[in-house]
């Protein structure tokens, strides 16, 4: 028996199923989606706090007419020690059909997946990967060009801490763009190089922004800091802020793209999140098409 | 009551010996040694074909008892040293309670007087509770039996402390054993830091972590003159340290795990617990500079760090699970493959085993010669097997060497005369 089609990460992705998953994202959007999973039931537990992913995926699942049940860290027997095993097996039992996991350990959507006989979604691990998101910016891209190939994508910020960042480089660059990471040099480590070819690390913002077709803002995670990595807020804004005059150096029709949550007057200026050439409440609504595509892929397969 | 093995390659890498003959065991000593001094004999084991050498010494070993008898008892554990061909191993004290007092010392040592498969020689902790803060009883457990001095997993945070607890055992003899690793460079990690570790979103352990509390501690060595020993050594860079203390003449001596010489960052199965200990699987480049380390001597002996956990602990989220594997079992096959692949010298493997590690801590046994101690390892060096924790004698089964076909197998351990562990008649060999 093959395993069920589990979405873990983009590392180990098939360039079918990425083709497959933005084409249907696409179908999804031009007319109105099918009630494809009517009689399913998905569990969604979120292990750490989100609000736009998890109401993300409750709304994709339930335009597609599945049912959601969703267990959250804080409301829950994880709350009281239980096991993520534990809890998994027992909610389980009560008859699922798919499962969504955001989890702060790296890895825990994949532990889950080894223990169960049904589709697992990686809503978001650690510092590990966070493939929806990718999907959802690599099709919010190709909604405005015709292809990723030969784009020069800038991603800045905390790169060491982020799944968006580690998914996002491995689709991108996949895909054929080239990708610049920009951050100070405390939370861009020299192994990023080793991602692939087309992948660039500078600490210097202009560089990065240099000529951009795309230009990714991250946040400060400031959740997933133990210790200081730059001397004060002041200085990151000074030297990382993306903002209107920085961002003259990239191409006139650059895209815009965070996946907040965003901290205005931080990593972006307000000027940029709400100028013309921002995409960021584009990529709102196509999360909920890529998730839809992404449940619809994965469950309909699945008996 | 005498026992006769006969007919072994008999192997003391400490005098020289490597020639097939007869061992000859009277009580608790050995009697005689050499070719044809014996005749085959009702009782008398057929050793030929096998390898006889000095009884196998781990120098770092958890036994879990008192406290976590779920994960192995001292039953249990050196039943699994016995089948991994070692008659002696010693006990890191933390345990639940700590044994930071000569009480919990001689508890350990009479356990294991009634339910010892091997040796157990208790290392007591250099601070009491290992809280790093005050010395522990050093002295009288030195009295109840206390081979050495360890924090092992809670390394001395604090170098004034460190210092007295290395001037302090220096007076009474007995080595401090450091696990070197600066707690805020390594806060938070989960495996060696790395393009892996980046890769899999894990925190990482430098490299740096472990090499500058080795070489705060040469220093301390150097200045007191004490006795050092660094436990389990996993980078290339603490490795340079120790060559170059050594080659001064500091008394520092170091072990090496059969897994930090086996495998590397890059073997690691993502996320999977069995492969998480600490120091972490380290670099392709470490792990060929323990081995060339090993070879010169620079490590002096193999340990295990044996540290079994249950399967519900290791099945959990990567960096929430426990760190440690289990190592009793297959250090030998696993430091045979060393030798057969020309890594290191067939000698130096054994007496990495055997007499460096009694030497390093004053340990009694680690030769064979007439008079000595009839502690003594034999094996079969060509027998193939597959190792299945499951079939295993530790209550644990956290190994990254479940499904291994491993070459090399122990037959007979004898301590002090006493067959402890046999496995002819059932060895799953063609």
């Amino acid at each position: 028996m093959s395993p069920p089609p589990h979405l873990l990460g983009i590392e180990g992705l098939s360039a079918a199923r990425i083709e497959r998953l933005l084409s249907l994202a696409q179908r999804f959007h031009a007319a109105a989606p099918p009630r494809s999973l009517a009689g399913k039931r998905l569990l969604v537990l979120f292990y750490e706090a989100s609000t736009r992913t998890r109401t993300s995926f409750e709304v994709a699942a339930r335009r597609l007419g599945a049912e959601t049940v969703s267990v959250t860290a804080q409301s829950s027997s994880i709350e009281k020690g239980e096991s993520l095993l534990d809890t998994v097996y027992t909610l389980s039992a009560m008859v699922i059909d798919g499962i969504v996991v955001r989890h702060a350990s790296s890895g825990a959507p994949r532990l889950v997946a080894e223990h169960v006989d049904v589709p697992v979604i990686n809503a978001g691990d650690g510092m590990h990967e966070h493939p929806t998101q990718a999907l959802l910016d690599g099709f919010t891209i190709l909604r405005h060009r015709p292809a990723i190939a030969g784009l020069k994508v800038a991603i800045i910020g905390d790169l060491l801490h982020s799944r968006v960042a580690r998914s996002n480089l491995l689709l991108l660059s996949r895909l054929g763009a080239e990708v610049w990471l920009c951050g100070p040099r405390t939370l861009l480590p020299p192994e990023f190089a080793a991602y692939g070819p087309g992948v660039r690390l500078t600490h210097e913002l202009e560089e990065a922004l240099a000529g951009a077709d795309v230009v990714m803002v991250l946040r400060i995670q400031m959740e997933r800091m133990r210790e200081s990595f730059f001397p004060s807020e002041a200085e990151y804004v000074a030297r990382y802020s993306v903002t209107r005059e920085r961002l003259r150096t990239a191409k006139p029709d650059a895209l815009v793209m965070h996946p907040g949550p965003m901290i205005r007057g931080v990593e972006i200026s307000a000027e940029v999140a709400d100028s013309p050439q921002s995409v960021i409440r584009e990529q709102v609504e196509n999360g909920v098409l890529i998730r839809m595509a992404v449940l619809h892929d994965a469950l309909q397969g699945a008996a | 009551m005498s026992l006769i093995l006969r007919n072994g390659r008999l192997l003391d890498p400490g005098r020289g010996l490597d020639q097939v003959g007869d061992l000859v065991l009277e009580g608790d000593r050995i009697r005689a040694l050499g070719p044809g001094i014996a005749a085959a004999s009702p009782g008398s084991l057929d050793c030929t074909g096998l390898v006889v050498a000095p009884g196998f010494i781990d120098l770092h070993v958890h036994l879990r008892e008192p406290g976590f008898e779920y994960k192995e008892t001292i039953e249990s554990g050196t039943r699994a040293a016995a089948a991994g061909g070692f008659t002696a191993v010693c006990a890191m004290p933390n345990t639940s309670p700590v044994n930071d007092n000569a009480g919990a010392t001689a508890y350990l040592i009479q356990r294991a007087r009634e339910f010892g498969h091997a040796r157990v020689y208790p290392i007591g902790a250099i601070t009491a509770g290992s809280q790093g803060e005050r010395l522990a009883a050093l002295g009288a457990m030195r009295e109840a039996g206390a081979v050495g001095y360890s924090d092992d997993g809670r390394p001395v945070r604090n170098a004034q402390i460190m210092r007295r607890a290395l001037e302090y055992a220096s007076m009474l003899g007995l080595p401090v054993v450091q696990h070197a690793e600066d707690l805020d460079l390594s806060a938070g990690g989960s495996m060696h830091a790395g393009a892996v570790a980046l890769r899999l979103g894990l925190r990482g352990i430098s490299s740096a972590s472990e090499a500058t509390v080795v070489a705060r501690d040469l220093l301390l060595a150097e200045e007191t003159g004490a006795r050092l020993h660094i436990a389990h050594v996993s980078t290339a860079a603490s490795a340079r340290l120790l060559r170059e203390a050594k080659s001064r003449g500091v008394r520092v001596t170091a072990e090496v795990t059969p897994h930090h010489l086996s495998l590397c960052d890059e073997d690691l199965v993502p996320y999977d617990a069995n492969f998480k200990m600490n120091p972490p699987l380290r670099s392709r480049a470490d792990r060929d500079a323990l081995i060339a380390a090993l070879a010169d001597g620079t490590l002096d002996a193999i340990a295990t760090d044996h540290a079994p956990h249950a399967a519900h602990e290791k099945q959990q989220e990567f960096d929430r699970a426990p760190f440690g594997i289990l190592g009793l079992e297959t250090a030998l096959p696993l430091g045979l493959r060393l030798v057969a692949a020309g890594a290191i010298p067939l000698s130096r493997l054994l007496d990495a085993l055997s007499g460096a590690p009694a030497r390093a801590f004053g340990l009694p046994g680690g030769a064979l010669v007439p008079g000595g101690l009839a502690d003594v390892t034999v094996f079969d060096p060509a027998a193939a097997w597959t190792y299945d924790p499951a079939q295993g004698c530790s209550k644990s089964r956290n190994s990254p060497f479940a499904g291994w076909t491993l070459q090399g197998r122990a037959v007979y351990t004898i301590v002090g005369g006493r067959v402890t562990f046999a496995s002819r008649g059932n060895l799953d060999t063609p």
